[in-house]
């Protein structure tokens, strides 16, 4: 960590009760960032919001914001604004008084407000809405009073609780880029937790997944979706299809030891931290190539012989198709496994089939009961 | 053929009609008893304000009239100045049990269950002795301190008789208003107290003004507490009407109630149309 980060979040343990939900974490947030906080319900993301906002209190470790210590200071004392899931817009207040609040407390003259108000009214559609009650707004309009509430007392950091998961899936979509936009354009640093995979990788500058209060990883969108860490985070990334292999590693390279439903591959580590045993490879739909068996038996036989180079080939039967739209979803039997492969045509199910999965799609991990944590199947929402 | 013989049915149904529907009559019957019972003596008093002489074995009035009220408006009536005492008395019951209300309703509201429902539950239990035994020894306790026979002493008399219902509705009215809004407010700068003001407790409004008004109108009402601890110094409008009722003086005690009335329906419409059923159904929970 340094010290030069403008959010650091260091050592952080919250809990209640009994049960530790931040178990040490340590977070740095640089000015002008826009970090997502990923995880599955009960991972602590939100705790961890809460407790930068200043709503809980840590039990040990620190928070600074520009260099100052604010583990103990006042949620009102932080400049901190947070845009709550529910929105929690005041229901006896108009649109501008709720906007205005903060404006009002920092004692701004009245003209003042009233231009910040139908700037920040202008900026997010809400011209000529001042005046209504939040009971008379939709559910997009009071995201935005929301946010524009929040907007209004130019926070030093921004903290937004999922404050899209009560929007239409329609609505949703345009705010996400709205929200992008207007915090780029502003400059703002921001915090957004969310439990959907695509709203973060589509809207944030860093993605840190949360997993039992612990950080799981954290990086750029690209680096979190094409190099997961843990089978953890491979999953939360949609990487769900799992195939047991047997690996031994030989300096920088891993081989895959030909099984009953795969062939023997030569795999580059490339980074990897793979010792040899049982392996756990996980892949996603769309990374897999789907081939019918016997076109590639010919051209297999006139290979001498049959292992690949930086891809692994898996062999297996096609059990059930689907058209979810754009391409042709496959249930293919692998051994004991089920994976789901995507085909741009559809292959009759009986069929017998090869996977080709490219070195940079497949993950490998060391096989859970192995000394590493066993990996909760989880689905990313 | 069939047609006839439904054509004989309806006629010999036509003929077994009564003029009235005979299964209403015990409904007719027991509304009207019911309706007797809440309006009968209701009735018999709004008689007994007119009436100027009214005596055994007559069934009604024998004459009719509005010297009583003059009588009891009259400069030199204590209707007036009982009027005022006890509105006074109940003025400053609201004022503090409200003031102790609020805090401690706004506390348990954030308080979760099941410990919110049972410390309720405590405030109940002085609610469950009998009246009388309690004043007596308030009363006794009172002569030691000279609180006995001052306004102080019936105010606080009734402060804590309508402090459980006080703060069982503000507790109601606190736990409505969402955490997350007074959140909100912190989040934009607004320190506790603010968050609280500009927040919190104009949400819960409504629900204290119900409870005010209910404890106004219990301390109106109130009898006993004042009897023993206000009487005779402190004349309040119950204590006028006692007084009135156990001399005979018939028109007096009724016309007294007739007043006691006028503030219990007006602060009923007012209640009914600020206790909202989301604000009472918080009350267990």
């Amino acid at each position: 960590m340094t010290s030069a980060a403008f959010l650091a979040v260091s050592d952080v343990i919250v809990g209640y009760g009994g049960n530790t939900v931040l178990d040490r974490l340590s977070l740095s947030i640089e000015r002008g960032e826009f970090v997502a906080l990923l995880g599955s319900s009960g991972c602590g993301k939100t705790t961890l919001l809460r407790t930068i906002a200043g709503f809980n209190r840590p039990q040990s470790g620190s928070l600074t914001l520009a260099g100052r210590d604010i583990t103990l200071a006042a949620p009102d004392k932080r400049n901190m604004a947070m845009v709550f899931q529910s929105y929690a817009l005041w229901p006896h207040m108009t649109v501008a008084q709720n906007i205005g609040y903060g404006l009002k407390l920092a004692r701004k003259p009245r003209h003042e407000i009233d231009a910040r108000v139908e700037e920040i009214a202008g900026m997010l559609g809400l011209a000529g809405l001042e005046d209504r009650k939040p009971a008379a707004l939709s559910g997009g309009q009071r995201q935005r009073v929301a946010l524009g509430r929040a907007l209004a007392v130019e926070p030093d950091v921004l903290l937004l609780d999922e404050p899209l998961s009560n929007l239409d899936a329609r609505v949703r979509l345009n705010v996400r880029h709205e929200i992008r936009a207007l915090q780029k354009r502003l400059g703002i640093t921001a915090i957004h937790v969310t439990h959907d995979r695509e709203e973060a990788m589509v809207m944030a500058d860093r993605i840190v997944i949360l997993d039992k209060g612990m950080i799981a990883q954290q990086g750029a969108p690209h680096e979190v979706f094409n190099r997961p860490m843990s089978p953890f985070v491979a999953a939360f990334m949609g990487a769900e299809n799992i195939v047991d292999l047997a690996g031994v590693v030989e300096g920088n390279r891993v081989e895959i030891v030909e099984g009953p439903s795969n062939r023997r591959a030569m795999i580059g580590l490339d980074g990897r931290r793979l010792s040899s045993g049982r392996v756990e490879a996980r892949f996603r739909p769309e990374a897999a190539e789907l081939v019918p068996a016997s076109a590639t038996a010919a051209s297999d036989r006139n290979g001498a012989e049959s292992r690949d180079e930086d891809a692994l080939t898996l062999l297996g039967t096609v059990e059930q198709t689907s058209y979810p739209g754009g391409c042709w979803r496959h249930v293919v039997a692998v051994g004991a496994a089920k994976v789901a492969v995507d085909a741009p045509t559809a292959i009759e199910p009986g069929t017998p089939v090869t996977l080709r999965v490219p070195a940079a799609a497949l993950f490998l991990f060391d096989a859970p009961g192995r000394g590493a944590e066993p990996v909760p199947r989880l689905v990313a929402a | 053929m069939s047609a006839l013989s439904m054509q004989d049915g309806r006629a010999a149904g036509k003929r077994l009609r009564l003029p009235f529907d005979l299964k209403w009559l015990p409904r007719a019957i027991v509304l009207g008893l019911v309706a007797f019972a809440i309006f009968g003596p209701l009735a018999n008093l709004l008689l007994w304000t007119v009436a100027e002489r009214w005596y055994f074995p007559h069934t009604l009035p024998l004459e009719y009239g509005f010297s009583y009220w003059a009588k009891v408006f009259s400069p030199r009536g204590v209707a007036w100045e009982s009027l005022f005492t006890s509105v006074f008395i109940a003025l400053l019951a609201v004022i503090g049990s409200l003031a102790l209300a609020i805090p401690a309703g706004y506390a348990l509201g954030r308080l979760k269950l099941p410990a919110r429902g049972l410390i309720l539950l405590v405030f109940l239990i002085p609610q469950a002795f009998p009246n009388l035994p309690v004043y007596v020894n308030i009363a006794r306790f009172f002569y030691d301190v000279g609180l006995n026979g001052t306004i102080a002493g019936v105010v606080l008399v009734h402060v804590t008789h309508g402090l459980v219902f006080a703060v069982w509705i503000a507790t109601a009215s606190f736990a409505a208003v969402d955490a997350e809004l007074e959140e909100a407010a912190r989040s934009m700068g607004a320190g506790p107290f603010r968050a609280f003001f500009d927040v919190t407790l104009p949400l819960a409004l409504p629900g204290l003004m119900a409870s005010g008004i209910f404890v106004f109108l219990e301390s109106l009402d109130e009898f006993t507490g004042a009897y023993f601890v206000g009487a005779p110094d402190v004349q309040t409008l119950p204590l006028l009407l006692y007084t009135a009722g156990a001399g005979g003086n018939y028109q007096i005690a009724s016309i007294t109630a007739l007043l006691l009335l006028i503030p219990s329906i007006f602060f009923m419409l007012v209640v009914e149309r600020f206790l909202r059923a989301d604000v009472l159904s918080r009350i267990g929970h």
